[in-house]
């Protein structure tokens, strides 16, 4: 199966409220697609529809190219975690998992295994309503590896854990994609996603508002401004206007230049013979660039919210 | 299908409190047998007690006493009369210090009072007989073998039976002259009794009101008139002997007499030749009255195993390791009925055995398949029933109001019919149109048409019969799955 998932145009309402509005993307094997936007963006619901656990009013959800609901056995080819919370707390960890698995013809031997892979082989047999909310994860988990799936999604996954668990969490999933396996992570934070997601969905007020790898994304976001600091103002105001940049001072001894590359400045203050004590290049985060894509629908809940 | 099975089977048995559950309701049958054994009167015993109760051929215990004016009939013959009158006589049961019963005068007959011909082996109780009769409100009836009833036509008044070989034929006519075939029954060969008798019912009202029952009653006398009377065939002729078949059995029983009057014969006496009662004493069934808490409290497990999903949001995984919702609720229904069914076998076969350890055979006799049929009937009304209580936590998605629900569709019903909270009537329909009719299948003493006695709830006779009310039962079930597996394809998880 063609390890991907392809989003096309999803709609959905619940009464006058939109909760899908034309979300089309695809996800990709072989890398960690972030799955990001505000709350009530739509992304769980995606997820959902996705698992054919929701319908839609309009739009298609392909798994490897298939509806999930015509999947014999699912999670042999998509294994999912949605709520880690979504469990009877009088069963045991890997009673949880074991009935997954039967659901799917797999033997108990895989529930030892994926314990095992998300470290929780010694609490397997404990009752998972004694379990902290990163046990839960790391369960949540494991039941999206019990059918060696080619397509993974998880919804939040980085909720509740704690530093060592983020850690953790951006490596397994580094590695899983690796594998080759097509990785959907969503989340609300943008940060917990930083050197672990290839590539980028943006999604705000049910649709998708930037579908980009996150080196294009952070480029774009950071404007070429070089942050100079000289005693030598004038002459290097006058050296650098003469190539063409904007140059705004903002303090006594330091200058802002526009429209220029930092490398630029250098070769040009040099060549003029200008001393400069310090030369920054200033880049986005990816949180800020991602607060840049979703500031008009936050800014659009908020209004409503207001009214 | 198999593993999805497997699936919700380890999703049972891997949440402790459910199988406790299973512990508890099967525990509390075997208690309630307990108590319902230990609870039975055992003064029954002697004379005239159930135990010593003659048998019709399939064992049902039978009274057989009444006023007998006979004659031998060895051989073929046929015997006629006209039975110009019958009436009767309640008797105000005795209270202490009133030694003798008054009798009151009373316009009618008991509906079953009987008067007419018998040819009978003998003047032991008990012993075979067909016999044709004028009853109180009944018209003619030919009845043999205690349990065997043929309605005759409805204003005759004149009788006859012919005795030919091995078979015996009951006529009717209301002018003497022209006859109507009853029926006819096989009665051995051989040296026989032949004559006219008279037997009745004791008067009984009953009563079922909302919160309680009364039952007033007492013996009767029923005072038949003859005429007319024949008697021609081998070993016949001779006097007319009178006997008071079944009197040492019951020595309460108003003296049977016999007058002539030229060719007019009145016989005067009590006692019946029927079917005994089985609804007012101790009934096999009684030691299975805990059914109804192992089935409330398995049907609570019926409606968590699917409520608990929805609470907490399972029920998307559940989903999504098997897309197709109607094949999970059918492995859900499985896999519970299949608990439950074995629980409520092993429950009801363990409440049976202890209570017939302690209390003996001591009740309204049930041979093997009926037992059988209590038992395992019983333990299918628990898992339907449990099946009912899933499909409707699966429409409802809300444990409390699905329990709730449960309870006023099954178990309310049965409590409030069984303990004779609602009057009988009331108890009729609810016991036909709600799954508490199921509880059918425990019924074990019989229906006699030609028996009056309270056919109500409270005395362990259903409306319906056992598979009838079981239909009912798996009717509702199918509504409720066809109901839930709509909705669960419908609505979003």
């Amino acid at each position: 199966m063609e390890a991907t998932i392809e989003v096309n145009d999803l709609r959905k309402a619940y009464g006058s409220t939109v909760a899908l509005d034309g979300m089309t993307f695809t996800v990709a094997p072989g890398r960690v697609t972030a799955f990001v936007g505000p709350n009530g963006a739509g992304k769980s619901t995606t997820m959902r529809v996705v698992l054919g656990l929701d319908r839609v009013d309009a739009g298609t959800a392909l798994v490897g190219g298939r509806p999930y609901r015509s999947l014999r056995t699912p999670l042999r080819h998509v294994g999912a975690l949605l709520d880690a919370s979504a469990l009877h707390p009088a069963r045991s960890g890997r009673d949880h998992l074991l009935w997954q698995a039967h659901s799917q013809g797999l033997r108990g031997q895989r529930v030892d295994e994926v314990l095992k892979l998300t470290g929780l082989a010694d609490v397997g047999r404990r009752r998972a309503g004694g379990y902290s909310l990163g046990m839960r994860q790391r369960l949540g988990v494991a039941g999206a590896l019990l059918g060696d799936p080619p397509v993974l999604m998880l919804d939040e996954p980085f909720n509740g854990l704690d530093p060592e668990g983020i850690r953790w969490m951006r490596g397994f999933l580094r590695a899983l994609a690796a594998e080759g396996r097509a990785v959907l992570v969503s989340s609300h934070l943008m940060s917990e996603l930083q050197d672990t997601a290839g590539h980028l969905v943006v999604v705000g007020r049910g649709k998708v508002v930037a579908d980009t790898s996150v080196a294009d994304l952070i480029a774009a976001a950071s404007s070429d401004r070089v942050t100079l600091r000289t005693v030598a103002r004038t002459e290097a105001m006058t050296a650098l206007a003469r190539v063409g940049a904007t140059v705004a001072v903002t303090e006594r001894d330091t200058l802002t230049v526009d429209g220029l590359p930092a490398d630029r400045v250098v070769t040009v203050l040099s060549e003029a013979g200008v001393p400069f004590s310090e030369i920054a290049a200033h880049r986005a985060t990816l949180e800020e660039a991602y607060m840049e894509l979703t500031k008009d629908a936050v800014e659009f809940r908020a209004t409503e919210v207001a009214r | 299908m198999i593993g999805l099975i497997r699936a919700e089977l380890t999703k049972f048995r891997s949440v402790r409190g459910w199988l406790i559950g299973c512990g508890i309701a099967a525990v509390l049958m075997v208690l309630l047998a307990v108590v319902a054994a230990a609870g039975t009167d055992a003064r029954v015993g002697g004379p005239g007690a159930r135990g010593a109760l003659p048998r019709a051929s399939d064992g049902t215990p039978v009274l057989d006493g009444f006023t007998f004016l006979q004659q031998p009939l060895d051989g073929d013959g046929t015997l006629t009369v006209r039975v110009p009158s019958l009436t009767g006589v309640a008797l105000r049961p005795p209270t202490p210090g009133d030694s003798v019963p008054d009798e009151q005068e009373q316009a009618t007959p008991e509906p079953w009072a009987k008067a007419g011909l018998i040819i009978k082996a003998g003047t032991t109780s008990g012993s075979a007989y067909t016999a044709v009769m004028v009853t109180g409100s009944h018209g003619v009836r030919m009845q043999h073998d205690f349990i065997h009833d043929l309605a005759g036509p409805t204003d005759a008044r004149w009788l006859r039976l012919v005795r030919s070989g091995g078979t015996v034929t009951a006529y009717a006519s209301s002018d003497g002259a022209a006859w109507t075939t009853v029926g006819s029954a096989p009665l051995a060969t051989g040296a026989m009794s032949a004559g006219i008798f008279v037997a009745t019912p004791p008067h009984q009202e009953y009563e079922q009101f909302l919160g309680g029952t009364s039952v007033i009653g007492g013996g009767a006398i029923a005072t038949g008139t003859f005429d007319n009377l024949t008697a021609a065939g081998i070993g016949a002729g001779g006097d007319w002997n009178l006997v008071s078949v079944g009197a040492d059995d019951s020595p309460n029983r108003p003296e049977s007499t016999s007058t002539r009057n030229g060719d007019t014969f009145v016989l005067r006496g009590g006692g019946d030749i029927a079917p005994v009662d089985g609804g007012t004493g101790p009934k096999l069934e009684q030691l299975l009255s805990g059914g109804f808490m192992a089935l409330t409290v398995l049907a609570v497990l019926g409606v968590l195993f699917v409520t608990t999903e929805f609470r907490r949001g399972m029920v998307r995984t559940t989903f999504a390791a098997t897309p197709s919702r109607v094949r999970v609720l059918a492995a859900k229904s499985v896999v519970l009925g299949a608990v439950t069914f074995a629980v409520g076998l092993v429950a009801s076969t363990a409440a049976l055995l202890v209570g017939t350890a302690i209390r003996g055979s001591n009740h309204y006799p049930a041979d093997a398949l009926t037992q059988v049929r209590i038992v395992v009937g019983t333990a299918a009304l628990i898992a339907v029933a449990t099946v009912l209580a899933l499909a409707i936590g699966t429409i409802l998605r809300r444990g409390a109001g699905a329990v709730a629900a449960v309870v006023v569709l099954i178990t309310l019903p049965y409590i409030l019919s069984a303990a004779a909270v609602l009057p009988a009537a009331t108890a009729d329909w609810v016991l036909r149109i709600t799954p508490a009719a199921a509880f059918a299948v425990q019924q074990t003493v019989p229906e006699w048409p030609q028996v009056d006695q309270a056919y109500t709830p409270a005395f362990g006779f259903f409306p319906l019969p056992a598979w009838g009310g079981f239909a009912v039962l798996c009717g509702w079930t199918a509504v409720a799955l066809v109901i839930a597996a709509a909705l669960l394809r419908r609505r979003d998880a």
